[in-house]
């Protein structure tokens, strides 16, 4: 036991390990939002927030847990789960396999045990580099189980989305995930316990319109796009241009849908107070 | 049963004549009243709800209603709800719960509206409210998907004990002609869409989805509404009766367990080389 679970908090170290070699400063990357080009390592030390224009841009779930848990605290959970493909779609197991190659991932979920500033919680977060943090049955699974897990240990849940929304490719099977992890939710938070949901850019379709919209707590950050429908598919429909601004986190605030907006550099802060705010009798 | 191709089976189940929510409430309930607004803000048509007997019995009904001539259609949205809409079908199941009224709802709809208002007051989060509140409902919830089941939008009215099926109705994640522009780029492909998608009721019930797919008369609901009627009645009558002898937190568990399985126990995905 003791075993698995330091094999598992090693991941965390080696994969930190593993990405500050690969950062150079020779290397450069352009912001997709303003088309700066800055040093692979400038946006390092910046938590690939754009150091010119501050767009959010999407990080991948290891790389936001390494920067919101206290060093050494995380334990992945529910590693196993693998994707199904129930409308043997094809092409998809090909494309399965191809992105677990590149990303380590099995699919696009990460589930974890982790403190932040030594308060306890589970968190569970979605990776846009496994089919834009899509959910299938897998992902679903994960967040399901990532729930069960924090009402038996009665922890908090956390949960980082970053998603187009239902797989398309599972077809059906997707759409029921939605159902599945709001009824979790549901039960996790009717047992008392702590959900804070936190959006990143991009957020849409079944994961807005289920577990990520149910949070006892709703942050996001800066400028994410937050929505049901695409903008896109918005604009087709109403035959009109979207206003400036239109399904961002300043938006969603503005309509009272959101509790805050957390800067990348913040998160370990805030979440460190909410979940001292909610730590058993109050204790500060 | 399989006479037709998916391709034809969306295009009856989308038939300007098959019947729908308003229809299905008049022939089948007694009494109806209906309940209007969500109490916040506004009052969405595109959901039909209210009070009103069941042989004999009251019972919450609630449906997406499409309207049946443009200019209903239009008042309507085609069947699109808003989040009012999602918050008036909310407030309607809490009211039936309160009162022990079994829920019967009524899934027939393209999609929840994307449109500006409706990303304004929040959409996803009525859908997701939705979710949550039916899987808790301590009292029986049958759900008839008789057209189109569309998404998140269908799916925010069909969290249920029982989710039955017209024949030739569909059910699917996205409309095929969403689903081919999200894989593909390419709307036109929707047809190809229908075969893959697996949205039939056969299918649906094959994959564990639908708990049962009701039979309609020859061609289609929209030729004979009152043999359709005595379908859905019979079935309604058949499952409520078995629902009812269960407890609320019973109902609530079967519910939840039966959604937690969706998805659960299939075989991973082939890993072969393309």
């Amino acid at each position: 036991m003791n075993r698995t679970f330091s094999r598992r908090r090693d991941r965390l170290l080696v994969y930190q390990t593993m990405r500050e070699g690969k950062i150079t400063s020779a290397r450069r990357t352009t912001c997709s939002a303003c088309g700066a080009e800055c040093a692979n390592l400038e946006w390092e030390r910046n938590l690939w927030v754009c150091p010119r224009c501050g767009f959010h841009s999407p990080v991948d779930a290891y790389y936001r847990l390494s920067n919101i848990l206290d060093p050494g605290s995380f334990q992945e959970l529910e590693e196993r789960i693998s994707p199904a493909d129930p409308l043997s779609f094809p092409g998809y197991p090909a494309k399965l396999s191809a992105l677990e190659e590149e990303t380590g991932l099995k699919d696009g979920a990460v589930a974890a045990l982790g403190r932040v500033d030594g308060c306890r919680a589970v968190f569970a977060l979605l990776d846009s580099r496994f089919l834009m943090g899509s959910m299938g049955t897998a992902v679903g699974e994960k967040i399901t189980r990532a729930a069960e897990y924090a009402a038996r240990k009665k922890l908090p849940l956390v949960t980082f989305s970053a998603s187009g929304g239902a797989r398309m490719q599972e077809g059906i099977f997707s759409l029921m995930q939605m159902a599945k992890t709001a009824a979790a939710i549901q039960r996790f938070q009717s047992g008392g316990g702590l959900y804070i949901s936190c959006f990143t850019h991009p957020t849409t379709g079944g994961v807005t319109a289920s577990f990520a919209s149910l949070g006892d707590i709703m942050l996001a950050e800066p400028g994410a796009l937050i929505g049901f429908a695409g903008p896109r598919v918005i604009e087709q429909t109403i035959k009109e241009q979207l206003p400036e601004g239109f399904q961002r986190s300043e938006y969603l605030l503005d309509h009272g849908f959101l509790d805050r907006i957390v800067p990348r550099s913040e998160w370990r802060a805030v979440l460190g107070q909410l979940l001292a705010l909610h730590e058993k009798g109050g204790r500060s | 049963m399989s006479r037709y191709t998916p391709e034809e089976k969306v295009k009856i189940a989308r038939h300007p004549d098959r019947p729908g929510t308003a229809d299905f409430i008049n022939a089948l309930f007694t009494g109806f009243f209906e309940q209007r607004g969500d109490r916040f803000c506004g009052e969405d048509p595109s959901i039909l709800g209210g009070i009103a007997r069941f042989h004999g019995r009251p019972v919450t009904v609630i449906g997406h209603r499409k309207g049946k001539n443009l200019e209903e259609n239009l008042r309507c949205n085609f069947g699109m709800p808003s989040p009012e809409g999602y918050r008036k079908a909310q407030r309607l199941m809490r009211q039936a719960e309160k009162f022990g009224r079994p829920i019967i709802t009524f899934v027939d709809t393209p999609g929840a509206y994307p449109g500006r208002e409706a990303e304004e007051r929040g959409q996803g989060e009525a859908i997701a409210q939705c979710l949550a509140l039916m899987s808790a409902l301590e009292v029986p919830v049958i759900s008839v998907i008789t057209g189109e089941g569309g998404s998140g939008g269908a799916l925010a009215l069909a969290v249920a004990n029982r989710v039955l099926m017209l024949e030739h109705a569909v059910y699917s994640v996205l409309s095929p002609e969403g689903f081919a522009s999200i894989l593909w780029k390419d709307s036109s492909r929707a047809e190809e869409a229908c075969g893959v998608m697996k949205l039939t009721a056969q299918d649906l019930r094959r994959g564990g989805i639908v708990q049962g797919v009701l039979r309609e008369p020859e061609g289609g609901a929209h030729t004979d509404w009152q043999a359709t009627f005595r379908t859905v009645d019979a079935a309604l009558t058949r499952e409520l009766a078995g629902l009812e002898k269960l407890r609320g937190p019973a109902l609530a568990r079967q519910r939840y367990e039966m959604f937690r399985a969706m998805g659960q126990g299939l075989p991973p995905a082939g890993r072969e080389e393309p």
